[in-house]
């Protein structure tokens, strides 16, 4: 069940991230995008982490897709122009292709050879995911980045409304 | 949940990362090549998660807490830097954003 699960959703996520990089308009290729995030959602849960599922829905699809359909909307932006279709010189697409298939062999083989950290799960305890275990490891283990990441939105937020401010 | 192998998702976080790499090479317009950054960092955080739950470990899941925020911000600051080219230059095509070369 678990298996039919996972093959039908990965097919559903790569066809979804086909159509992000081959579709012609902007709101399209957002509209897949935020199909491959809900896809993700899914695998979180069946990996036994539902509170990064909800994150994944609310803050992904949520907060940042929301910023991407309403910045394309804004700049009216969403018929992508001929020239996004072909690229500045005839043999950056093809080049492009050829790097990623690369890419993506050369991860094919470093994962199917990968040695221990690849190997059949050995019997670990079930993972307490639970808000709450996640909230005390938060506040304990990792307490100064999550103060970081505190100041980092903080100047993000600065950032964004310096940069469009009208002079 | 934890006896099936994460190989199966670490591929599948492979292909989605060579796409986003694709995205980001074919495509000229700014606001596609942030996305297909965004398709990236989603599969990083994809193998993370599976990790996590292979060893049943929690710090794998916090770090793809911390790459969400950081990839929040990310979009916050480049999309009001996309919006404020736009204004100068009235196109969102990297293409046409040359100023720097020699």
């Amino acid at each position: 069940m678990e298996t039919l699960t996972f093959v039908l959703l990965a097919a559903l996520s790569i066809a979804a991230a086909l159509g992000l990089l081959l579709s012609k308009n902007a709101i399209y290729a957002a509209l897949f995008l935020i199909l491959n995030f809900g896809t993700v959602a899914v695998f979180y849960l069946l990996l036994n982490a539902p509170f990064l599922a909800a994150i994944q829905i609310s803050v992904y699809t949520g907060a940042i897709m929301v910023l991407f359909l309403f910045v394309i909307m804004l700049l009216g932006a969403e018929k992508l122009a001929p020239a996004d279709s072909q690229a500045g010189q005839t043999w950056q697409r093809p080049l492009a292709m050829i790097l990623g298939v690369g890419l993506f062999a050369l991860a094919f083989v470093v994962i199917a050879g990968g040695g221990n950290a690849l190997a059949p799960a050995p019997a670990v305890a079930a993972l307490d995911s639970s808000p709450l275990a996640i909230g005390k490891m938060l506040l304990t283990t990792y307490s100064f980045p999550f103060e970081v990441i505190s100041v980092l939105l903080l100047v993000a937020m600065i950032g964004a409304v310096v940069l469009t401010r009208d002079k | 949940m934890i006896s099936m192998t994460p190989i199966a998702y670490v591929l599948l976080s492979a292909v989605l990362f060579a796409i986003g790499t694709t995205g980001v090479l074919v495509r000229r317009n700014a606001i596609m090549i942030f996305m297909s950054v965004e398709l990236m960092l989603n599969s990083a955080n994809l193998a993370f998660v599976a990790f996590a739950n292979k060893w049943g470990q929690l710090d794998g899941q916090m770090f793809v807490f911390f790459v969400m925020t950081v990839a929040a911000a990310e979009v916050a600051v480049g999309l009001a830097l996309i919006v404020a080219i736009f204004r100068t230059k009235h196109s969102t095509n990297v293409d046409d954003l040359s100023q720097l070369k020699g």
